[in-house]
């Protein structure tokens, strides 16, 4: 849920302001990746989000709320046929906003953000797994203190190789986005 | 309203901008390329950043 914004609005007021919270949506579910100032994309970050919730959710009453927004029927689509889809294993943290240095004419710093379109890692998975089972086992307080060191000893030894094939698999993605 | 009794020198007003000072932006080496860069951001030499890679992040010497 995006929190209200304290201080000034974006561009000249609150109207403006949505005005270019929405065409910043519109071209991030269009392009997939778009460069903006930094602060117009930190704000654009939980809108986005947010929409994209209502896109997972992907029935009609939600699809009408996208569109208040986003008023382009094109993205709308695209937005709930292609990129909820591809959101559906992932909770949350949809977009991902990298700073890439300072604008030359104004000197604004600038940043990327774009949609996070890597499948959910699996050491990630793994590594909740290993939560839940030490969880469990945590209410048996007879045997507390030995139990908790073999169980982290385990852990990292699952976690190590997922890990690297979770590398390999996030930067084949992201080579593809970067020829499209 | 207040106002200033006196005329400031330009003695005065050169003392005090004497401390309108910047400070050295302070930057790190980036994991990939050796460069220098500004932490939390993509480097500016080989536009990497946690194994991304981000061709707007990249700058020349005299392109700015
Ligand atoms: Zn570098």
């Amino acid at each position: 849920m995006p929190t209200p914004t304290k201080g000034p609005r974006l561009g000249g007021g609150p109207a403006h302001e949505r005005l270019i919270l929405a065409n910043l949506a519109t071209a991030l579910f269009e392009h997939g990746r778009i460069t903006t100032t930094v602060t117009k994309a930190k704000r654009l970050q939980p809108l986005a989000e947010r929409l994209i919730t209502f896109a997972k959710r992907g029935d009609l009453h939600a699809r009408r709320r996208v569109l208040t927004v986003v008023r382009d029927k094109g993205v709308v689509h695209t937005l709930f046929a292609e990129i909820a889809p591809v959101m559906a294993e992932r909770n949350g943290g949809y977009t991902r906003v990298t700073k890439v240095g300072n604008r030359k004419g104004d000197n604004a710093p600038m940043a990327v953000i774009e949609l996070v379109t890597e499948p959910v890692s699996p050491k990630q998975a793994v590594v909740k797994e290993a939560e839940k089972a030490a969880k469990k086992a945590a209410p048996k307080k007879a045997a507390k203190v030995e139990e908790p060191k073999a169980e982290e000893t385990a852990v990292e030894e699952t976690v190590e190789t997922p890990a690297a094939e979770a590398t390999e698999v996030a930067e084949a993605p992201a080579e593809e986005t970067k020829e499209a | 309203m207040a106002v200033p009794k006196r005329k400031m020198s330009r003695s005065n007003t050169r003392a005090r901008r004497s401390q309108w000072k910047t400070t050295a932006t302070a930057l790190t080496t980036c994991p990939n390329c050796k460069g220098q860069k500004v932490s939390h951001t993509a480097c500016p030499t080989c536009g990497t950043y946690k194994g991304r890679q981000y061709a707007e992040a990249l700058r020349t010497e005299h392109a700015g």
